[in-house]
């Protein structure tokens, strides 16, 4: 019986690990959060965009995020892969609902144990940041 | 059969009238016993008014939640304010800055909201400083006090600061009165050579700044209360005037002589076409004038050196006496405009004075007298009507829409109702105890929200539990909707509100600002990201340009510090969330803990006064991590040649 459930649960982990590693690999399947953002287009890499939320992101985010290390919050390199546009302009315009209710974003707040600030970012300049990881992402 | 039907028809009637009025009975009960019910409000819900009451000698406002009469907060206004840097903080200090210096203390008493059109606003609320003549105007969009003015020429700024009906001034009168200009001469002397002053501020219609338009010059009387009219009394102020026997000792008996005193009418727009008309003089005077920059976040103190004095000697019509008894503390004006209602505090009839046959009195000359040259009016001749034996000791008056008066009685601690149309008394009910002012939500403007009335009382004995020699004051509110007053509930308040005002939630709730911008802070030692903190030494001198987000200080490590230097922490808050302040204390510092709003930057001052290593930390909980919000700074001997630096992480 012992053996039994085991072997079970190995066979169970087993499938959720490939599940899940099936899904990040599947970019248009990730999760979109909880927000107002449904849907985003990305079109050809913006360079001015990508220039103005550097701006923003420095002026707002730097006092908790690196980009290629782990501070406050985690590293930011091969965002735009781990997670959807979609995703990652909800989780700058609306923390406080996403570290709740999106799974992710609440296991993130349980890693880093400081909540995500919401620093009451438009949606403009949520795009813009998303732009300017999407260059650093690039590169 | 038909009887015995007959009978059972009967029995049954009878017990449907029984069931009915015992349903009656129970109806009337849980209406006369549902005041749990109207204060309570329940979790998550908000109150119905924000109530502002003075601290009376604590110096500040607080806001009380009604009908719960919970305190949602405390507006530092005079005194410095510990719980968040208020007067500490070197943005702070210069709102306190006066002629006689740094003055961390005043003594506040009653709040005035702004008004448009004769109606509450919300906008501003002003408070009086009585014992270093003052007025304050804090903002409601931000709960914080924006400007203080400096009155001078005045003692004791107790009538005041009540507004116009378009808050195109609010006023000033001096309870003592001083030799002016202020000189070195006998007390004895003082009849006829002391003077009083009634100085109109100018509110600036866009930003409210503070500004004093004129002062007039008035025989050496106390000028109690004040209240100006509204509706066709528009362009007149009315001040209570006691002690007209001009005693200068012993004034419980010297200053009660008189059967009766003065209410003194003031026309402002007279006293504006004087001053135009070049009748006033320039006279030298010293007084700050103190306002918040809204860009920076620091107040700015200025000091004025002269003031429009108006003499009524050189101004006719300017000012008359209403003849009232006695030894009057309020004057209160109705919502119409028409009746001007004294508490004359040691005369149990209330006279009331008449405002269209003030006119008539004016115009037809009608005077008994004149005092200094002011003419005294016909007393039989204004009087609209008197409530005999109303009550003891009559201070305040408040206002319905339906014509009644609510008066609060000192001496036989209650609160009286009454009628200007019978001028009777309609129903009284005893307040716990001694009450000073009363308070009905928009009660002195013209459009009272009649829903409660509060009693502010002095005394309160037996109400609470005891805590020691000293206790808090007590307030009570009462249900003013029926034709009688009933008491709701009964709670303790901070420091002595001499006053109170209220106002509907929705006015002042959707204007609420939560955050300060960091894009628009221009505070000169901001620092709106990481990656521009820095220290620098300026001789002694040393600035920390310093952010806080939760849950680190950076930089936290800072050296190069040393004995005899004076440290400036300049603390930018840099979280954009709606009530995410951080804190700011040091070791040995000196003030107080500075709170900073996000976004916005605040600069604590500590001189060290000993050699070592001394944390910094954040007192306000922010986050799971505020117990690691800390930093240490060293500080070397003053010969030690240990370069600056900071540094944040490895």
């Amino acid at each position: 019986m012992k053996m039994h459930a085991l072997v079970l649960g190995f066979l169970f982990g087993l499938l959720l690990f490939v599940g899940l590693n099936g899904l990040a690999q599947d970019n248009s399947g990730l999760p979109k959060g909880v927000g107002p953002i449904s849907e985003v287009e990305l079109a050809e890499l913006d360079p001015a965009l990508a220039e103005a939320g550097k701006a923003s992101f420095e002026q707002y985010c730097t006092a908790c995020h690196k980009i290629e290390e782990r501070y406050i919050g985690p590293a930011l390199l091969g965002v735009t892969e781990r997670r959807s546009p979609e995703w990652i302009m909800n989780m700058i315009i609306n923390p406080d609902v996403m570290i709740q209710e999106d799974d992710t974003a609440y296991e993130l707040f349980a890693e880093f144990m400081t909540p995500m600030a919401n620093q009451n970012m438009t949606e403009e300049q949520a795009r813009s940041i998303l732009e300017f990881f999407r260059s650093n992402d690039a590169e | 059969m038909k009887k015995r039907l007959g009978l059972l028809g009967f029995v049954l009637a009878l017990i449907a009238l029984v069931a009915i009025t015992v349903q009656a009975q129970k109806t009337e009960n849980r209406l006369a016993n549902n005041a749990a019910e109207q204060v309570y409000v329940a979790p998550g819900e908000y109150d119905q008014f924000y109530g502002f009451f003075s601290g009376g000698f604590n110096g500040q406002i607080s806001v009380v939640g009604l009908p719960s009469g919970r305190t949602l907060r405390t507006i530092p206004v005079f005194s410095q304010w510990t719980e968040n840097g208020y007067g500490y903080s070197e943005e702070t200090k210069p709102m306190l800055m006066t002629s006689q210096g740094f003055i961390p203390w005043d003594d506040s008493h009653h709040p005035e909201l702004s008004q448009t059109d004769g109606a509450l606003d919300g906008r501003w609320i002003f408070i009086n400083g009585n014992n270093t003549p003052r007025i304050a105007r804090i903002d409601l969009k931000t709960f914080e006090t924006h400007d203080i003015i400096e009155i001078p020429n005045a003692g004791g700024n107790h009538s005041s600061p009540f507004t116009t009906m378009n808050t195109e001034y609010v006023v000033a009168g001096t309870r003592f009165s001083v030799p002016i200009p202020q000189k070195d001469m006998p007390i004895a002397d003082y009849k006829s050579n002391f003077k009083g002053t009634l100085t109109f501020v100018k509110v600036d219609p866009e930003d409210g700044d503070l500004s004093i338009a004129f002062q007039i010059l008035m025989p050496g009387f106390d000028y109690d209360l004040a209240h100006c009219g509204k509706g066709p009394s528009h362009g007149w102020c009315f001040f209570t005037a006691y002690n007209t026997e001009e005693a200068h000792t012993l004034l419980e008996v010297n200053a009660s002589q008189n059967d009766k005193d003065f209410v003194a009418a003031i026309n402002w727009k007279t006293a504006e076409k004087c001053v135009a008309d070049g009748k006033a003089e320039t006279i030298a005077a010293n007084y700050a004038d103190n306002h918040m920059d809204d860009a920076t976040g620091i107040a700015i103190n200025e000091m004025r050196d002269s003031v429009t004095l108006l003499d009524p000697a050189n101004c006719d019509g300017l000012v008359y006496f209403l003849p009232t008894p006695k030894s009057p503390h309020g004057v209160d004006v109705d919502p119409t405009g028409e009746y001007i209602v004294p508490g004359g505090k040691l005369s149990a009839t209330l006279a009331i004075h008449s405002f269209s046959n003030m006119l008539k009195a004016i115009d037809t000359q009608d005077f008994t007298g004149d005092s200094y040259g002011i003419p005294i009016l016909n007393f039989d001749t204004i009087i609209a009507g008197q409530v005999e034996k109303a009550c003891l000791g009559p201070l305040h008056n408040e206002f319905d829409t339906k014509g009644f008066v609510y008066t609060s009685c000192f001496l036989s601690s209650e609160i009286i109702k009454w009628s200007l149309k019978s001028f009777e008394v309609v129903d009284r009910v005893p307040t716990f105890y001694s009450i000073g002012h009363l308070m009905i939500p928009g009660g002195d403007t013209m459009k009272p929200y009649d829903k409660f009335v509060v009693a502010l009382n002095k005394i309160t004995k037996d109400r609470y539990l005891p805590t020691g020699p000293e206790l808090v004051q007590s307030a009570q509110l009462y249900d003013i909707s029926g034709d009688k007053m009933q008491m709701l509930s009964d709670f303790p308040t901070m420091g002595e509100p001499h006053y109170a005002q209220a106002i509907p939630a929705e006015l002042v709730m959707e204007n609420q600002l939560r955050i300060y911008p960091l894009e628009e802070n221009q505070h000169p030692f901001a620092t709106k990201k990481e990656a521009d903190v820095k220290v620098e030494r300026e001789g002694n001198d040393v600035h920390v340009y310093m952010t806080a987000i939760r849950s680190h200080f950076a930089p936290d490590n800072i050296e190069g510090v040393k004995l005899g230097d004076t440290v400036y922490f300049h603390v930018t808050n840099l979280e954009q969330d709606w009530d995410i302040p951080h804190g700011f204390a040091t070791y040995g510092m000196n003030e107080a803990n500075v709170l900073i709003m996000p976004g916005q930057t605040l600069t604590v001052k500590w001189t060290p006064q000993d050699v070592g290593v001394f944390p910094f930390y954040c007192t306000d909980f922010c986050s799971a991590l505020h117990q690691e919000m800390q930093g240490y700074i060293r500080v070397s001997p003053a010969d030690s040649d240990i370069e600056l630096s900071w540094s944040l992480g490895n």
